[in-house]
């Protein structure tokens, strides 16, 4: 599935880049032809995070020309774990500048583009046009949605990555003949039925694995070399060490890319996947108590019963030595707590815990209270000693 | 006996257990074995009315049993079928967050970790209002 033809005439390569690329040049599949068309290439990361950190890095290693990088973030140290493209001196610093500087060192031959900005319905298309090939490194549904509206309205592929703790899924979405993202899923989850807070995390090395699979499937787009993963969902497993493929179909009643269309420009991204109007913290509209008012009525000896309704492995990272009842599990074991005590619950950040409070209320019990910032909150406020997660 | 793949978000409705064995001849009948083993689980696979949540894609082998007969498809004995979720993570923050359980393992004995752990909580709280402001 050829998508550059021909070299660029200006992708002339110099005798240094003939030396530095001589283990391409050696092999007939990507050849001085090849190496060519990866020096004319323009490929856009979205992301310079767990997925974009090895794409970017062996895009520009592999000798692609030309680098679009689309992010806004800043580094962080719960970031060094999985996106190596940052070390721990560029905590702070903007992601696109410390992916640039890590980049050149790499390939000086490269020209790098980086957009700090988030991407949205307004700038992708203008965005995209600049690009031969997308490569979607986003972290949420919206942007998902959107990277594949945008590729199908623009004529771009898509390659797709993603991960969730030990998993990963791969695929190249919306060549000309292979199906887009939304012949897989038409419809995002609603929000919170995806486990979230709880269920996240994330392997470190995965998005390493996923990553370096989507930058094969680049290079091998631009060299028109090999099958490419379109038509195919490629799903890794890390723990199973397992991987596995689906046959996926151009869904021809896809409201996107099937025969009758229904979108034909970028929508409200947030609002399809439903997450407009969740501004408001989960919580504020159940009985709550602060982390201040919680330690006055400790101190003062006030009879507070602490239930803890996070994970027990959260459990074993800090606590307030309370009484561990997973949300999940609180249905069945409700019957462990007394009503006609006064019950704080609490999570890391108040979500879970108000799920909790509003379940408990139903059931009956009066005197219980979400503890407003959960954990998190206390760590802040009350007891720096208490790591925050 | 066909065998229902579970994907790992889905695993902490079924004890942990990556997949399940079920008595069945169809598709349909396969899922319904299954959150009657696993009661838990059937609300992420089904809406309140008692259909297939539209986001949850079921395959049986390779192949979408929407391109099937959908959840008449018959089974055969050896059959794999796989829930396929929807999964969104790849860059800076998964959604809600959580994606920091195992780094903050490490962190606690990193000395610098607390203070610098503020700036960043404090930039990616601004990340994720950003985000949802718009």
């Amino acid at each position: 599935m050829p998508i550059m033809t021909d070299a660029k005439p200006e992708a002339v390569l110099s005798n240094d880049e003939i030396l530095r690329y001589s283990r391409h040049l050696i092999m007939p599949e990507v050849g001085m032809t090849g190496q060519q068309k990866l020096k004319a290439a323009k490929v856009l990361c979205i992301g310079a995070g767990g997925l974009g950190s090895p794409l970017a890095l062996y895009l520009t290693a592999a000798g692609v020309g030309w680098l679009g990088i689309v992010d806004f973030d800043v580094v962080d140290y719960t970031n060094l774990q999985r996106q190596i493209i940052h070390t721990t001196d560029d905590v702070g610093r903007r992601k696109l500048d410390s992916a640039a500087e890590k980049l050149k060192a790499i390939n000086p031959f490269l020209n790098l583009h980086t957009f700090e900005t988030k991407l949205t319905s307004a700038n992708a298309l203008d965005l995209f046009r600049e690009f031969d090939i997308i490569a979607d490194g986003t972290d949420n549904f919206p942007t998902r949605y959107l990277v594949n509206d945008a590729c199908v309205l623009t004529g771009k592929p898509n390659v797709y990555g993603s991960i969730f703790r030990f998993e990963g899924q791969a695929s190249v979405f919306a060549t000309e003949e292979g199906p887009c993202y939304r012949c897989l899923y038409p419809e995002p989850p609603p929000p919170g039925l995806v486990p979230s807070c709880a269920e996240g995390g994330v392997l470190g090395v995965l998005p390493g694995l996923i990553g370096v699979i989507q930058a094969t499937e680049t290079i091998k787009l631009i060299l028109g070399q090999g099958e490419s993963l379109a038509g195919r969902l490629l799903l890794v497993d890390a723990l199973g060490m397992k991987f596995r493929e689906l046959k996926l179909r151009k869904n021809p009643d896809c409201p996107v890319c099937g025969k009758h269309r229904t979108i034909t420009a970028l929508i409200d991204y947030e609002e399809f996947c439903g997450i407009r109007g969740q501004e408001a913290p989960a919580g504020n509209d159940v009985p709550a108590i602060s982390v201040e008012e919680l330690k006055k009525k400790l101190d003062a000896k006030v009879d507070v019963f602490i239930l803890d309704v996070r994970e027990p492995h959260e459990y074993q990272i800090c606590n307030l030595r309370g009484y561990l009842i997973p949300v999940g599990d609180l249905p069945k074991r409700v019957n462990e707590l007394d009503s006609s005590r006064e019950i704080v619950a609490h999570c890391k950040m108040g979500g879970r815990s108000a799920k909790a409070v509003n379940f408990l209320r139903r059931a009956g019990f009066t005197k219980v209270y979400n503890l407003t910032g959960g954990i998190t909150a206390w760590a802040e406020k009350i007891d720096p000693t208490v790591p925050k997660y | 006996m066909p065998q229902i793949h579970i994907p790992s978000p889905l695993r902490q409705y079924t004890g942990k257990k990556s997949s399940v064995n079920v008595l069945a001849v169809s598709v349909g009948e396969a899922l319904k074995n299954l959150v009657e083993q696993h009661p838990d689980l059937k609300r992420h696979l089904y809406t309140e009315e008692g259909k297939l949540r539209s986001f949850v894609n079921v395959y049986v082998n390779d192949e979408d049993m929407r391109y099937l007969d959908k959840e008449a498809t018959a089974l055969n004995d050896g059959d794999t079928i796989s829930i396929v979720p929807s999964i969104a993570g790849g860059s800076f923050e998964l959604r809600a967050s959580g994606s920091e359980l195992i780094q903050s393992l490490v962190a606690r004995s990193w000395k610098l970790a607390p203070k610098k752990n503020h700036h960043a909580d404090h930039d990616r709280r601004q990340t994720r209002s950003r985000f949802k402001q718009r």
